[in-house]
């Protein structure tokens, strides 16, 4: 759609889209001229008279390669799945190709798509009609966007380094080559997520990888605690699916369509009614707390641990977890409208960083600790992007900033667990610097980053979340603003009491005796993939929002940040509160753990404070589940059982039964007496006569 | 190409096979597999070919037949296809093939400890059987005349009846034959209702035309009073209803599903039970509108019950067979629900779902069928970490269950996400509920996955379990295969089914309701 | 002489015969009795034939007689071996075909 026919609708997308209504209707609707002044989006436009909409350029030249991105690791992984044992000396290889590939393609389109002016920066890529009935027209559509292009080089460049580390760290599994081809699954799945141009093919890939979340968080499946927690994983995201799902309903049935740029210029254009656009917004939010994490689906993420850690790096902490925040922010123009349901969404995100916060200082096992603390960081990001347009690009920020340094960590402790034989427990580390300096140095930084030492990247984005926090203004903007602060403080306690209790400290494991330990560094092909996270650790946040260059990115489609409105506290003082904060939390871990000796085991739940214990327990996320949800559950299947044998299947038995009694009975009449049967005839033919005299009478 | 007798054939054939088969003597088995495998394939192509010839722009019954069988009565031998009972057919005739290969060595086998089998159980009769079977499909969706219909629904019975009770597990006896009657029981009387009020149709058009008459496409037009429609939809729907199973007719199921061998239960609940669904949108709907609408709220809360119920039933088995034919139960929920919302989305969306709910659940007794064949028992006791041991037979199990739950990119989403979104635009409520219900689904099959495939391996003679056999592996491939090209490019489905459904939902008046708040005059993409 | 004593005495036959038939254990008995009934039937047949001065009750009769010949040579058949199977003419004693 390079020239539109009516060249001076083009200012206001939705307004082409009322100009060519009005056109053929010969009437203007009142909303028309409503949705000239209110909209503030500029780029949704009429579908063309094609099958496909084409509020977005059409992809040409380099863009008609975007299928390419998908498609690339979904062969990886078809054929390392059929192509079974033959493939398992290669199928590493071939799996870290593909994603390379698919990095390399990711990162061609970036520069090309730069390259273009702001305006045809949305490239939509048509592949066929997929489900197609009547007013119902879903295709299969790629929209390769400036929110998707950051996405895409986050996911394949990411992956790419997961998969050489994994090379490293699954070098003796059996299983790798598998391991491989799910991996690769999901890089097609997180792809097909964030390149879908309508809600429906997003939810494939939001479903997609589910799968794939599901199938390695089970991948040692002969362990029963990786079973069980892949398939919890699995029930606490479909529940958010259902939102999901239930939203693009919501969509069809309002807007007829679940294209974006239906759906948003809809929206935007505020001709979808209010009360109906919060509930497609909730229902939104409902899916993204089941992917993120986020209050009250969190539990299913700390479970998911029990998956390899490049797992744990890949899927749970750097893409998958925060596909929620890419929700919200694809559907921003849904959210910019709709006050209350934002309210919501910063109120999930407070409450989760504080329960992620709180969670994380209890526990011992390190790979848990780094899941709650991804649950709180997500927490902030669904903060920022709850305060509308002046959060959006900070969210992502944050995402992106996060994917470096989580990644970076969660290698950094796979790293560990591998020295130490897959010892998780934290206390049974200690002073591992010497031993293992790369990872010190890689996972430091990645430390450095997340509690917000500034320059590094944790601190950019942080900052800017809090600023913004605070900036909402009024009592709510205080309360949030506070609560951000005291999550970064609480984040540096813990993060510090992981980090030294980890590599400081005196040594809690012995080199000698029956559990000798001979911790050693790890090899180049995993040492590299950290050292290059931890880069993107110290410069990516800097990058991104000093000059607010991800912000002017991303603005065509979050829409325009109102940066230069009043601030309730100056920029300054919230960093200084936010430093004095960070620092407080680093001193309080440093004085209980470095300087007083740590205990190998911790102390018992009588002995610790009743706060703890909470955390310790998820602050009983999970008994919490259990008794209202899972024992009601298995109580009611029993009893549905014994309703279906004895109630519905006991009618139909009964009524077999009473019918073979009555029969039994009858049968008795049946004697074997010529007499008796010549009485009944001659009864019967009686009744007969009687019956016809009746008749002829009557 | 449309005078070509296509329907008359493929009933003919494996009706023609079933008595050559039955008369070869029992001890050239193999002969007997062979020629049915040879028949049931090319019936397959045949079918097939019949699809390429369709026409999904025109309307009406298409390859359409007729000749007079009992003048007196106005009863034909009438057969037509449109584009539901065509996609029907052709899911029919590509199970059987699949499911004769699967039963290759079911019935002549020993029993899984190796004691021979005792009884009489004659491999060309069980082959002749489902042969006879086949065609009692065919024709009950070709059949255009009600009567004709009727013929076929009942004649379905006296073969399935036989695969239960002769040809269930071995040891089970006494059960398989009470499963037999039970399923015989039930559907007789469902059966025997419908004739009731096949009777009664030919009364009325008696009544209004003169002459009465059990041409489908000439009740269509009669003009029923309300009355009337609303016992003879009764009588339809109840029949239906049993068939389909929908709550609370389904008891027979699980114990059929269970004591059938694999091949039985599979076409069983693969296809048998769609035309209780099939009878929904071909009969129900057309010939009886109002009474559709009247009694439409009801079937919805039976659907929407069975949904929740099947769902919590499939929870709690422990017999694997049972499990999956309760899944169907809550299946059958949201195929009924599809059909009575009456928009055009989710009846295509139902009809879909029937195809691919063949495939699924086929496809679930399949690898269930395989897993019994392996250790011999229902109880999902008996089987634990068997992924470990077969690890393909865990894969297949898997995209089985995933099908089943309708994960998007396999054949069932397509389907159901089109029953839940028409379902939507009419009754917001049910449809939300009916949502809910996928995650139940969820649970069930992964449950049940978790349960057999993961954890430490049950015991140490489980060690020995080979995994799928190169025959196995034949019969999966087909199935897996349009599982997924079904889910990611459902469009040639949904072609021939869609001009189908729409009609008959605009025949009978309903219409899709329209968005609240279009954003685009013009819907976009052309309806081809 | 009026016709119609011609039916009182058929119907006091036929009483005669059913009321045999009823109490009367022995199978000659029985037997006898129901030939008394068919007598009494083919009395009614004649004496309506003769009242309607039409034939058909007189054919009728013919054909009762036939089937009567043919039943006596069955039904005595049937009692001579039930008698020397069970040495036994009584009718309750054959009561083996019941429930």
């Amino acid at each position: 759609m390079a020239v539109h026919p009516t060249a001076t609708c083009q200012t206001s997308t939705f307004l082409v889209a009322t100009c060519l209504t009005a056109a053929s209707s010969m009437s203007i609707s009142p909303l028309t001229t409503s949705s000239v002044t209110t909209s503030p989006m500029t780029r949704y436009a009429m579908p063309h008279e094609v099958g496909h909409e084409v509020g977005y350029a059409a992809a040409s030249g380099v863009f008609s390669a975007t299928w390419l991105l998908l498609v690339l690791p979904l062969a990886g992984a078809l054929i390392l799945l059929l192509g079974g044992r033959r493939t398992d000396r290669w199928g590493h290889l071939l799996g870290t190709a593909a994603s390379a590939a698919s990095f390399v393609v990711g990162l061609v389109l970036f520069f090309e798509l730069r390259g273009r002016g702001a305006e045809d920066r949305q490239v939509a890529q048509h592949l066929f009609s997929w489900i197609p009935v009547n007013g119902f027209q879903v295709d299969a559509g790629l929209l390769f966007d400036q929110l998707s292009a950051v996405f895409v080089l986050l996911i394949t460049g990411v992956g790419t380094l997961i998969h050489v580390y994994s090379i490293g760290y699954m070098a003796h599994d059996p299983g790798r080559r598998r391991f491989f081809a799910y991996m690769n699954l999901f890089l097609a799945s997180m792809l097909l997520l964030v390149l879908g141009d309508n809600f429906l093919v997003l939810y494939a890939g939001w479903e997609l990888v589910g799968l794939s979340s599901f199938l390695l968080i089970k991948f040692w499946e002969y362990k029963p605690a990786a079973a069980t927690a892949a398939n919890k994983a699995f029930y606490m995201n479909r529940v958010g699916d259902v939102g999901l799902a239930l939203a693009i309903m919501l969509m069809f049935a309002t807007v007829g369509s679940t294209n974006y740029d239906s759906v948003l210029g809809a929206a935007a254009a505020d001709i979808i009614g209010y009360g109906t656009l919060t509930a497609i917004a909730l229902l939104l939010l409902l899916g993204a707390c089941g992917k993120s994490g986020q209050f009250p689906l969190q539990a299913w993420l700390p479970d998911a641990m029990e998956g390899p850690t490049p797992i744990s790096a890949l899927i749970h902490a750097a893409t998958m977890v925060t596909a929620g925040v890419y929700l919200i922010a694809r559907a921003s123009p849904i959210f910019t409208e709709t006050q209350a349901a934002r309210t919501v969404v910063v109120i999930i995100g407070a409450v989760t960083i504080v329960i992620g916060c709180v969670i994380g200082c209890a526990y011992d096992d390190i790979k848990k600790v780094l899941a709650y603390s991804t649950v709180s960081q997500i927490g902030y990001m669904f903060l920022a992007v709850g305060l509308g347009p002046a959060g959006y690009a900070l969210g992502i920020a944050h995402l992106l900033a996060h994917g470096f340094f989580k990644a970076g960590l969660f290698l950094g402790s796979g790293s560990v667990i591998h020295a130490m034989d897959d010892e998780q427990d934290m206390r049974k580390y200690g002073g591992l610097w010497r031993l293992m300096p790369v990872t010190w140095v890689t996972f430091g930084l990645g430390y450095l980053a997340i509690i917000g030492l500034p320059p590094l990247s944790g601190f950019f984005t942080k900052d800017k979340i809090i600023e913004a926090a605070f900036d909402k203004g009024g009592t709510s903007g205080y309360l949030l603003g506070l609560t951000a602060l005291l999550g970064a403080g609480i984040t540096a306690f813990y993060m510090t009491r992981l980090f030294l209790l980890t590599f400081h400290g005196e040594r809690r494991w012995s080199s000698s005796g029956e559990r000798a330990k001979h911790p050693h560094e790890s090899p180049t092909v995993m040492t590299g993939p950290m050292a290059l996270l931890a880069v993107g650790s110290v410069f990516a946040g800097g990058l991104f929002i000093v000059g607010g260059t991800l912000q002017d990115w991303l603005a065509p489609v979050l829409g325009e940040s109102h940066e230069e409105g009043a601030h309730t506290l100056s920029p300054a003082v919230v960093t200084a509160l936010t430093l004095l904060v960070a620092a407080g939390g680093f001193a309080g871990a440093y004085l209980r753990y470095q300087v007083r000796p740590v205990e190998a085991v911790a102390r018992p739940d009588s002995e610790v404070g009743l706060v703890t214990v909470a955390a310790r327990h998820d602050l009983y996320a999970n008994t919490f589940n259990e008794t209202v949800f899972m024992r009601p559950g298995q109580y009611l299947t029993r009893f549905l059982v014994w309703l279906d044998t004895v109630g519905v299947d006991g009618l139909v038995r009964g009524t077999a039964a009473g019918i073979g009694g009555l029969s039994g009975r009858l049968r008795r009449t049946q004697t074997g007496f010529v007499r008796s049967y010549a009485l009944s005839m001659l009864g019967g033919a009686v009744l007969v006569v009687v019956a016809a005299l009746l008749v002829r009478t009557g | 190409m449309n005078s070509f007798p296509w329907l008359t054939l493929l009933l003919i054939i494996p009706a023609a096979a079933a008595v050559v088969v039955a008369v070869v003597p029992r001890r050239l088995g193999t002969l007997a597999k062979q020629i049915t495998l040879a028949v049931t394939l090319v019936e397959f192509v045949l079918a097939l070919l019949a699809t390429i010839a369709y026409e999904p722009a025109r309307a009406g019954f298409q390859f359409a037949q007729k000749y007079s069988w009992i003048k007196q009565f106005g009863i034909s031998y009438s057969v037509g296809a449109d584009g539901i009972s065509l996609v029907l057919i052709l899911l029919a005739t590509l199970l059987v093939p699949i499911v004769v290969l699967a039963s290759w060595d079911e019935v002549d086998a020993a029993s899984p400890d190796g004691t021979p089998v005792v009884g009489r159980r004659s491999v060309p009769a069980f082959f002749a059987l489902l042969l006879a079977l086949e065609a009692g499909m065919v024709g009950v969706f070709a059949a255009t005349d009600v009567f004709l219909f009727y013929v076929f629904f009942e004649a379905m019975l006296i073969p399935m009846y036989f695969l239960i009770g002769s040809y269930g597990p071995v040891k089970e006896q006494a059960q398989r034959s009470y499963a037999a009657v039970k399923f015989l029981l039930y559907s007789l009387l469902g059966g025997l209702l419908m004739l009731a009020a096949v009777i009664g149709l030919y009364v009325v058009s008696a009544d209004q035309l003169g002459t009465g008459t059990f041409d489908f496409a000439t009740l269509r037009q009669l003009d029923i009073t309300p009355g009337v429609q609303k016992l003879l939809f009764l009588g339809f729907f109840v029949a239906f209803a049993i068939k389909a199973p929908l709550f609370p007719f389904h008891t027979w199921l699980p114990d059929a599903g269970a004591q059938s061998p694999t091949g039985g239960a599979i076409l069983l609940v693969g296809v048998l039970d769609k035309v209780g669904t099939f009878g929904l949108i071909r009969y129900c709907i057309p010939l009886f509108p109002e009474a559709s609408s009247y009694f439409a709220p009801m079937v919805l809360a039976l659907a929407v019950i069975g949904i929740f119920y099947g769902a919590l039933l499939a929870i709690g088995q422990r017999d694997m067979k049972r499990l999956v034919a309760y899944t169907s139960l809550a299946h059958f929920g949201f195929i009924a629900m599809g059909t009575f919302a009456l928009t055009s989305q989710a009846g295509t969306g139902a009809v879909l779902y029937m195809v691919n709910h063949g495939l699924s659940t086929g496809l679930l007794f399949l690898v269930v069928g395989f897993l019994v064949a392996r250790r011999g028992s229902r109880d999902v006791g008996a089987y634990r970490g068997m992924a470990q041991v077969t690890p393909t037979l865990a894969g297949v199990f898997l995209i089985a269950g995933l099908s089943s739950l309708a994960l998007p990119g396999l054949n069932s989403f397509v389907s159901e996400f089109l029953v839940l979104a028409g379902t939507f635009t009419r009754y917001r409520a049910l449809a939300i509920v009916a949502t809910v219900g996928i995650v139940l689904a969820a649970i069930y099959i992964l449950y049940l996955y978790q349960r057999t495939m993961t954890g430490p391996l049950v015991s140490e003679d489980a060690r020995g379990v080979l995994d799928l056999s190169v025959r196995e592996k034949i019969v999966v491939a087909p199935v897996v295969a349009l599982i997924i090209a079904l889910g990611i490019y459902p469009k040639p489905l949904i072609d021939i089914v869609r001009p189908t459904v729409t009609a008959t939902f605009e025949d009978a008046g309903h219409t899709d309701p329209a968005p609240t708040a279009p954003v685009n005059a013009s819907q976009t993409g052309g309806h081809s | 002489m009026n016709p119609s004593n011609y039916l009182i005495l058929a119907a006091l036959l036929f009483t005669i015969g059913a009321v045999g038939v009823l109490l009367r254990r022995n199978a000659i008995v029985v037997f006898m009795c129901v030939e008394l009934m068919l007598n009494a039937a083919n009395l009614t047949l004649v004496t309506f034939s003769r009242i309607n001065g039409t034939l058909d009750g007189q054919i009728m009769a013919f054909f009762v007689m036939v089937v009567a010949a043919a039943e006596v040579v069955i039904g005595l058949a049937i009692i001579l071996t039930i008698f020397r199977t069970r040495r036994s003419a009584s009718v309750d004693d054959v009561n083996l075909l019941k429930y």
